[in-house]
């Protein structure tokens, strides 16, 4: 319970501290968000009034103070480009990427866990060194070449898609879902390929170990060592992996919207981003810092049900 | 299925899928990125293209009213209220949505909408606006004299708050004597008044309307009917609308999220029509697109700040205006298209462009080094030229100058920047040596182009300081005032020339315009001002 606070408190410290450098950052690069809203044909009296009326004439540590008080108090503010409250913007955009993260992830363990312990059962064999000669070429290549390539070969090639031809998942969810999948393929499979490497490096490390032999000499066969045995302890290193991948997934989805042209969170942080419009950008950061940190603390409490040698509770 | 099967089975799966790909990369890499785009393109067009096609022909034979096209857009819509709607690209598709008392023509005259004529005093202070008969919102409700007086009170800050528009600052009042005339009351002529009239954001909306930001109503030919933000805006056809109805009954305008994927949305299918292609993009397009050409209606020129060294010089100025080849950067950026100019301002304007302001200067690469010598810059100079990163045609133009600039010993270094720092930086703050922008204008009155040379206009971000131009623009504008439409010509014609003469900016050209659009639609029509009228669509045969 301790443990849990101590780091529930830092998780608090550390988003307040992200917080603070996006809206410095914002302070910092240039850009008027007054005239990138009102744009050239501006008089310079209504540019004023524009200034004063978004309250950027005042100090900015004032600012800041002040838009966090309202952000703890639930108010995210109003987007200067749409005029919307931000929650509700952002409320409309979430399940696209959410729904992103959440198919690449499990793409990737469906894909990863069979994958991984298949190559380190048979390590060295033909099939396995073809995957880690595979695995090499997806990990160097990039999100947005991956998410090129597939629209290339499913869209444009086999056409089981239409490039840029995004669904809504209000009005048809089949179609949201038969074009997403192919975003999220791009997604999983760099993650796919670096977690088969890991798994395999694990189970195989773990496989050296006395208590390896001693299960052999217990006459136990192979796939109940591997399973029973190997697989529990070989899967730590792996789960904080992925622990910190679905948050990279959610981070990755950015730049695939932007190639498969799918309207969620990353579109709108990019815009945002290039209209100074800081409110949508901070509340937009601090949720991916949010769930970034949740993740972590998460993957340390399961940590603690496969192996209780790490026991979080008592410390 | 064995476990041992199963994952067999992933293995193969994900070896196919791999070697696939794997296959791909090389390839991709063999055959440089221009090409591999060409043979996507190629690849697109033998199946898709015709078959859909064939469909929107066959579908326009069965139903006229289910007419639907999916057009492209750059940038997603900021605001929906007219009044507080900025983005060039907002306006222009919320012309189709909201209608002021008067609006443009495709040939950028004046024309009555809410309005259905009206009549200016002598003085140029009163104008009387008759309502148009039976007009009505999309809401279904009558348009009263009550919507308009709010409408324009709001523009004008007579509702409280500040004037939205500021040019209106200047309106003294709006009345309203019967339920069909409307009397607006300016506290001086102006010339520009009734132009920023017609402009979208001094639109006639409902006074009673609840929330026009997500649910906008309007008198135009395309009524509001749903928007998902940064993915499309749907408009159907206002069949109530009082003028020419518009032919395509379903309009969805696609947030296209970068320039790269516009090619791939147009082969692909899932747009039939983008505005203002690159023409490298037109060159990749299949011949299931015919390509539209038109102007830009803007001004591209290397902008120079007048006020540092060595643009301060006019001889260095000029040195510039005559290194520069027209046609060849033209040929290089847009296959030999656009129309090269002379001075701020483009054709479009009619009357007050003049056509031979473009042969002030024509390539002299030695009288350029005569001149930068009589400046004391015989050996050349180097500067920073800040180029927008995100119009494309620009930097390209600017890659094409520095070259040109090269010749007579004269060193452009291109500096790309976003769009709102350029805004903030040169624009606003004018902290720049040079800028290769376009400048356009929001209304097709003389002023929307020259009032910024003025010395000291707040947005001269040219810093141009020239007191015979200060002299010839305000003679124009007393000649306005009394009514000398001739005359004021004269001196707006005299203005341009200065500029010129005295080489305030390097001026380029009045870059091209290109549309494509799906075979089997038709209609798409320019207009000298930032506008999609989309109503003018239609589907052949």
């Amino acid at each position: 319970m301790k443990y849990a606070l101590k780091k529930f408190a830092a998780m608090l410290v550390t988003i307040l501290c992200i917080s603070f450098l996006v809206y410095l950052a914002f302070d910092l690069i240039p850009g008027d968000a007054a005239l990138a809203a009102l744009g050239t044909d501006v008089e310079p009296e209504r540019l004023a009034a524009m200034r004063e009326e978004m309250g950027l004439n005042r100090p900015f540590l004032e600012r800041y103070f002040d838009w966090l008080v309202s952000f703890v108090r639930g108010d995210f503010g109003t987007s200067y480009k749409y005029h919307l409250p931000v929650a509700e913007l952002i409320v409309s955009k979430l399940p696209v990427t959410v729904i992103m993260a959440l198919i690449s992830f499990a793409i990737m363990t469906v894909v990863s866990l069979p994958v991984g312990i298949y190559t380190a059962k048979h390590s060295g064999g033909r099939i396995d060194r073809g995957i880690t000669v595979i695995n090499q070429v997806m990990m160097s290549v990039p999100h947005f070449f991956m998410g090129i390539l597939i629209t290339y070969v499913f869209g444009m090639v086999f056409k089981l898609f239409t490039p840029g031809g995004f669904v809504s998942y209000e009005t048809d969810f089949a179609g949201f879902l038969a074009y997403i999948i192919f975003p999220c393929i791009a997604i999983a499979l760099p993650k796919i390929a670096m977690s088969v490497k890991l798994l395999r490096g694990s189970c195989m490390g773990e496989a050296k170990k006395d208590y390896v032999r001693t299960a052999y000499s217990k006459g136990n066969d192979t796939n109940k060592v591997l399973y029973r045995h190997v697989l529990k302890n070989a899967m730590i290193p792996v789960i904080t992996l992925w622990g910190m991948m679905l948050a990279d997934m959610l981070v990755g989805s950015i730049v695939i919207e932007q190639v498969f042209n799918i309207p969620g969170i990353g579109r709108i942080l990019l815009t945002s981003i290039s209209y100074r419009d800081y409110p949508v950008v901070e509340a937009i950061i601090v949720l991916i810092a949010f769930v970034v940190v949740v993740t972590n603390f998460c993957v340390d409490l399961i940590y603690g049900l496969i192996d209780p040698r790490i026991n979080v509770g008592a410390e | 299925m064995t476990k041992r099967g199963k994952s067999v089975l992933f293995v193969s799966m994900l070896l196919t899928l791999t070697i696939a790909l794997g296959g791909c990369a090389g390839d991709k890499e063999a055959k440089g990125s221009s090409e591999i785009a060409q043979s996507q393109t190629a690849a697109a067009a033998d199946a898709q293209g015709s078959s859909s096609e064939n469909e929107s022909a066959a579908q326009e034979a069965q139903d006229v009213t289910d007419s639907h096209i999916t057009i492209g857009i750059p940038q997603d819509l900021d605001s929906l209220v007219p009044s507080l709607s900025q983005g060039a690209g907002t306006q222009e598709i919320l012309f189709n949505i909201y209608e002021g008392l008067i609006k443009p023509d495709s040939e950028g005259n004046l024309v009555p909408a809410v309005a259905s004529d009206y009549t200016m005093s002598e003085d140029g202070l009163n104008y009387t606006f008759t309502l148009r008969e039976g007009i009505k919102f999309h809401n279904g409700n009558p348009v009263t004299v009550a919507d308009v007086k709010y409408s324009i009170d709001t523009c004008a800050g007579l509702n409280g708050g500040e004037p939205v528009i500021s040019a209106f600052s200047n309106v003294e009042s709006v009345e309203t004597p019967d339920d069909k005339t409307i009397v607006i009351t300016l506290k001086e002529s102006s010339s520009s008044f009734l132009a920023i009239l017609g402009t979208v954001e001094a639109a006639i909306v409902p006074a009673d309307a609840a929330d026009l930001q997500t649910n906008p109503v309007g008198t135009g030919p395309y009524r509001f009917v749903s928007r998902s933000l940064q993915e499309n805006v749907v408009l159907q056809r206002f069949d109530e609308y009082w003028g020419e109805p518009a032919h395509i009954q379903d309009i969805t305008l696609k947030v296209l999220a970068d320039a790269d994927s516009i090619v791939m949305n147009l082969e692909g299918g899932a747009v039939d029509m983008v505005a203002r292609v690159s023409t490298t993009q037109a060159a990749e397009l299949s011949d299931n697109f015919e390509v539209i050409e038109g102007t830009m209606n803007l001004v591209q020129a290397v902008y120079l700040n007048n006020k540092v060294a060595p643009f301060d010089n006019e001889k260095v100025r000029q040195a510039l205006c005559y290194a520069v080849n027209k046609q060849e950067i033209l040929d290089f950026v847009s296959d030999g298209k656009g129309t090269p100019v002379g001075s701020s301002m483009f054709p479009a304007f009619g009357k007050y462009y003049i056509d031979e302001l473009n042969d002030t200067y024509t390539t002299d690469l030695e009288k350029a080094k005569a001149l930068l010598a009589e400046a004391g810059y015989a050996d050349g100079f180097s500067f920073t030229m800040k180029v927008p990163s995100n119009y494309q045609q620009h930097v390209d133009t600017a890659q094409v100058v520095a070259e040109q600039f090269k010749q007579i010993g004269v060193t452009a270094n291109i500096e790309l920047i976003e769009w709102e720092t350029w805004l903030s930086d040169v624009y606003q703050g004018r902290d720049f040596e040079a800028t290769l922008v376009g400048v356009d204008a929001s209304t097709l009155t003389a002023g929307a182009m020259l009032s910024r040379f003025r010395s000291d206009a707040h947005n001269n971000f040219m810093n141009f300081n020239n007191a015979d131009y200060d002299a010839a623009y305000a003679n124009a504008l007393a000649a306005e005032a009394a009514s000398d439409d001739e005359k004021a010509t004269e001196y707006y014609k005299e203005c341009e020339t200065i500029l010129a003469e005295a080489a305030a900016n390097v001026y380029i050209q009045d870059m091209c315009e290109l549309v494509a659009v799906r075979k089997g639609y038709a209609g798409y029509t320019f207009y000298p001002l930032y506008i999609q009228d989309l109503s003018k669509l239609y589907i052949t045969e």
